[in-house]
């Protein structure tokens, strides 16, 4: 079943090597599956992705087309459906890096584990190392980018962009084997290498840390054992004994092909006291761990260094032209790399494309920091303390309105907040919850019954007292108008507030507009309706509503902000009836909470109250 | 980010604090006490914990990672606290050379005077697969002379001490006290792994009253790394200070605690603020490699600083990183101008584009300075979006008037060295 156990122990990975991907890596799982695609693997390189609490499917691009890979909670289920997977590519944080390679080396099924986390503990990294040992499997890093088999299989962010990967022909094999230290100088040394060389068979960083989980030399005499690997390419680094090991490997044949070596770090000689490089391993505790005296070593040993970093293209372009001239290598065929479709995100960035929009919003933003209502930041919009009647100006209006303004929404919004239980809207929302619902269902029943014959009457108001002073109307021929019309004047009446027995909520609001509004040209008008129509009947005074309505519009209109135009199409587009869902949506929610906290059954209307015919 | 050296007067807080878990041979109670410039003596005196060194005769030697003192006369012995007080005053804030390092003294410690007679040697050090044990009935101030009288055992990383015996390690000579070293030694190896020491040594330790170690000088190095695993048996004042001879310029104590901020890595060490060749490298491998080519065309007098920034920074780290870098070479003008070295591999997955634009802010700020200071950039870079990031550098100079030279992956990584060299004659 599994390939993996048919290739030879020098082949970390072929082109059916699959991997578990441990984190949720979506740029470095396409990259994969990106280089997969144009070095013509026929099965993807990622197996499953194991990321605790989010199991389910990863979507992803696999060429031109789109594939699920599985997501799990647990490495174990992982590795138990996904047998054939023999690597994991671990992104786990420094603080978790250990337990789950560990989990990983332990596994059956797994072989080679890459640790891409900086700053594990050098307890930690060694204990990693001895069980991989121990049980004749594989690390590379921790500190590491990972590694490549070119054409076959790539770890993770390895050689960076696909752009890269292919101008450095990693897509199909060259015949030279690198091993470094450094994730970002791999990738470096894979261009050089195909500058001067026909490329790179396989490159493996094994991280920076002063206890990598594989080692330099282990490498190398991998490579050295694959025949189709024709020569080697090292870069070591100051500090430690590794490249003495080398030299040691060297002497014993277990490394035999040519191999071109740079130790890195001649400069340390002349700092005169210590300075820690970029890579914690990377320095040096005596003299033995100098670049110069390793380079030496090296070249003794007969191993090709270059004089400095800058020839090192030249020794791999010697090396490699002389094992052409032996007739020992071939150089490799080229082919068409495939193109990898560029992603929309990408295509958009720089400029590729366009493409219109479906939703246009002018409203808020929350692309940049901060959230922004009508373009001004919600830190801003809080430091003006302008309440939910100022929000409801930039929201609904996109206007920033005077204070006085604001303050009258919100005033609007107390008023109506709520009216006791009997109302049709908290009746209904206080039966369906009743029944059993939720929230949202209780509210949305209430709310259901807000309409032409319960507290809609705003819009009407609006609509109709406006028209009126509009039209240049006195009060009576309004009231004539509408009667003619067979229409009840919308915001006049109440059931039982009276000429005699007034509404405090109409008296709050009337006073706070004539105070406060440069214009009450509408409340004045409908103050003179209400005087004919009490003469008829003491009840049918200017309601809450219409109050509200009335004065509302003397808002808008002499506030500055709008236009009479603008306050007109507000008024049709439902703005003002909006001002009283919002407001009675808080009391709707409190009869809900009311309901559930006094624990109130199901609801059956009785009998005796409905008269049957 | 690795192994790193911490003063003794830590090491011996934590012996005295977490060596009675592991042994009773021991008689240490981590009197000692530590001055630095800073310490009122008054408030010094009046804890309770430090009565001794009023009453007690004293040893006094800086605290500062470096070995030798005695040979290097930085040692006082069997003094009172009058002449510990003016030696230190003495001393205190003056340069002193050691080996080749010159560097200030700012850090004493105090500990009581311990006539004694025998100086045993002890030390383990962490390697890949095992731990070594070194132990010398030869202890002391000679220890490296007589290293062939040091005998040593290796506990392998998956063994526990008590898997080995020690008595092949500790002689017979140690007569009496034999049987309480080696419960020292085991208990030091347990706590070395406890605390995550990578090196530890005390040289001498010597026994009193026949059975209990009195631990004398010690060195000690943990693995910084461990921090959330260890932090809180290393306690809250434990400090990593900087090797001797490298205070910490208040710069690179900045990029210091944006690098301890960060999951990116950020390093910098200022190496010669006149020098004319400044570096701003991507990449651990890569900014080595940098500064080995300036130094292999012998330019190392004119190498300002080693720095890099890696691990895709955000641009804000970046911006700051440049900026620090910027302002430190403009502080003083040369006549015939300097070098600005922006330069990196080809990256895996750092964002050339994102972390340029944080660099390129900071150029535009430092605009006049880099004029004033007769600057030439020179840049080499590759990796996700370098092309635009390097043409970004390239409008960039052509906007401000400052000589840029931009170059990408076609380019040799480090062959923007000798060109800029070439530009400081």
């Amino acid at each position: 079943m599994s390939s993996s156990k048919q290739k030879p122990e020098y082949v970390l990975f072929d082109e059916n090597t699959q991997a578990i991907i441990y984190n949720y890596q979506t740029n470095a799982i396409q990259r994969m599956l990106d280089f997969d695609f144009i070095a013509k693997r026929k099965t993807p390189s990622v197996a499953a992705i194991v990321a605790p609490g989010q199991a389910g499917l990863h979507k992803a691009f696999f060429g031109t087309k789109e594939i699920l890979v599985p997501i799990y909670n647990t490495l174990a289920e992982a590795t138990s459906k996904h047998e054939n997977a023999d690597v994991m590519v671990n992104f786990a944080s420094f603080r978790s890096s250990y337990e789950t390679s560990k989990e990983a080396l332990l596994s059956k099924t797994i072989r080679t584990v890459a640790i891409i986390a900086e700053g594990i503990p050098e307890k930690r990294s060694r204990e990693l190392a001895k069980i991989a040992k121990d049980k004749n499997k594989w690390i590379i890093g921790p500190a590491t980018v990972g590694g490549i088999t070119a054409g076959c299989f790539k770890i993770g962010n390895t050689a960076g962009t696909i752009e890269n990967i292919t101008e450095s022909k990693l897509y199909r094999k060259g015949h030279v084997g690198l091993v470094a230290k450094s994730g970002g100088m791999s990738n470096e040394i894979y261009n050089i290498i195909n500058r001067n060389s026909d490329g790179v068979y396989e490159g493996i960083a094994i991280g920076g840390d002063r206890y990598p989980g594989s080692s330099l030399v282990d490498h190398l005499e991998r490579m050295d054992k694959n025949p189709d690997i024709a020569m080697l390419a090292c870069l070591g680094e100051v500090g430690g004994e590794e490249e003495y090991r080398i030299i040691d490997s060297m002497k014993a044949k277990r490394i035999s092909k040519p191999l071109v070596i740079w130790v890195t770090g001649t400069c340390a000689k002349v700092f005169t006291s210590e300075v820690q490089f970029g890579h914690a391993g990377a320095r040096a505790d005596n003299s033995c761990e100098t670049a110069e005296a390793k380079n030496q070593a090296l070249k003794q040993a007969g191993a090709i260094v270059p004089n400095s970093f800058d020839d090192y293209g030249k020794a791999v372009k010697e090396t490699f032209d002389r094992l052409v001239r032996n007739g020992v290598v071939t150089p490799a065929p080229e082919y068409e790399v495939p193109k990898v479709p560029i992603d929309y995100a990408n295509a958009l960035k720089s400029g590729h494309i366009r493409r219109s929009a479906n939703f246009i919003c002018s409203i808020s933003d929350d692309r940049g920091d901060e959230v922004t209502y009508n373009k001004i930041p919600l830190s801003k919009v809080l430091e003006k303390n302008v309440g939910i009647g100022g929000v409801i100006g930039l929201l609904w209006f996109k206007k920033e309105l005077p204070d006085y303004a604001s303050k009258f929404i919100d005033l609007s919004l107390v008023v109506t907040a709520d009216h006791g239980p009997c109302v049709a809207a908290a009746h209904n929302t206080a039966v369906t919850t009743r029944a059993g619902k939720d929230l949202i269902s209780s509210l949305v029943s209430g709310l259901l019954t807000i309409g032409p014959r319960f507290g809609g009457a705003l819009d009407g108001a609006a609509y109709w007292f406006s028209y009126a002073v509009d039209e240049g109307m006195s009060a009576s021929e309004f009231v004539r108008y509408m009667k003619n019309k067979g229409e009840n004047i919308p915001g006049i009446g109440h059931r039982i507030k009276s000429v005699q027995n007034p509404d405090v909520r109409v008296s709050i609001i009337k006073e706070y507009a004539k105070k406060h509004f440069k214009d009450n040209r509408v409340l004045d008008f409908a103050l003179e309706v209400e005087k004919l129509t009490t003469s008829k009947r003491n009840t049918l005074i200017l309601n809450v509503d219409g109050c509200i309505a009335v004065c509302f519009v003397d808002m808008l209109r002499s506030c500055g902000a709008f236009t009479k135009e603008e306050a007109n199409r507000y008024i049709e587009m439902g703005a003002l009836n909006a001002v009283f869902v919002l407001s009675r949506s808080i009391g709707l929610v409190g009869h809900h909470l009311d309901q559930k906290r006094l624990e109130q059954p199901l609801y059956r209307h009785p009998w005796d109250d409905v008269s049957f015919l | 980010m690795a192994q790193k050296g911490i003063r003794e007067f830590h090491a011996k807080k934590m012996l005295a604090k977490y060596l009675p878990e592991f042994t009773r041979a021991v008689n240490y109670d981590g009197k000692i006490a530590l001055v630095d410039p800073t310490t009122n003596w008054e408030t010094l005196l009046n804890d309770s914990e430090n009565r001794w060194i009023s009453d007690t005769k004293l040893v006094v030697k800086p605290d500062q990672l470096f070995g030798k003192r005695g040979k290097n006369n930085l040692l006082l012995l069997n003094a009172d606290l009058q002449a510990a007080k003016a030696w230190i005053a003495e001393r205190m804030q003056r340069s002193v050379t050691v080996g080749q390092t010159t560097g200030v003294l700012t850090h004493f410690m105090i500990e009581p005077f311990v006539p004694h007679k025998e100086e045993y040697y002890v030390a383990i050090r962490s390697n890949r697969e095992f731990d070594t044990i070194y132990f010398s009935l030869s202890g002391g101030i000679n220890v490296e002379e007589n290293w062939h009288l040091v005998k040593q055992m290796n506990i392998a990383i998956d063994k526990e001490i008590g898997d080995y015996d020690l008595k092949e390690l500790i002689p017979a000579d140690t007569g009496a006290s034999r049987e309480a070293i080696i419960s020292f030694v085991q208990g030091l190896f347990q706590l070395f792994q406890k605390l995550q020491f990578t090196y530890l040594e005390i040289n001498p330790f010597t026994v009193v009253e026949g059975n209990k170690i009195v631990p004398l000088d010690t060195v000690a190095r943990l693995d910084d790394t461990a921090e959330f695993e260890c932090g809180e048996f290393w306690g809250s004042d434990l400090e990593f200070p900087s090797p001797f001879g490298r205070a910490l310029t208040p710069e690179e104590s900045y990029i210091a605690e944006l690098d301890s901020k960060t999951g990116a890595s950020l390093k910098l060490t200022v190496l010669r603020p006149e020098g004319r060749i400044w570096t701003m490298v991507a990449g651990g491998g890569a900014s080595v490699i940098y500064a080995d080519t300036v130094v292999d065309l012998g330019y190392k007098d004119e190498l300002a600083n080693y720095g890099e920034y890696s691990g895709d920074p955000s641009e804000e780290l970046t911006h700051e990183y440049a900026k620090t870098v910027l302002d430190l070479m403009t502080r003083s003008q040369h006549t015939h101008g300097k070098v600005l070295l922006i330069g990196g591999g080809i990256a895996n997955f750092t964002d050339v584009a994102k972390t340029f634009s944080g660099i390129i802010k900071a150029i535009k700020i430092y605009k006049d300075k880099i004029i004033e200071n007769q600057i030439k950039i020179f840049v080499r870079r590759g990796g996700p979006n370098y092309k635009e990031g390097l043409d970004n550098m390239r409008k960039l100079g052509k906007e401000l008037g400052i000589s840029i030279e931009v170059f990408g992956p076609d380019t040799h990584m480090t062959g923007i060295v000798p060109m800029a060299i070439a530009a400081l004659k």
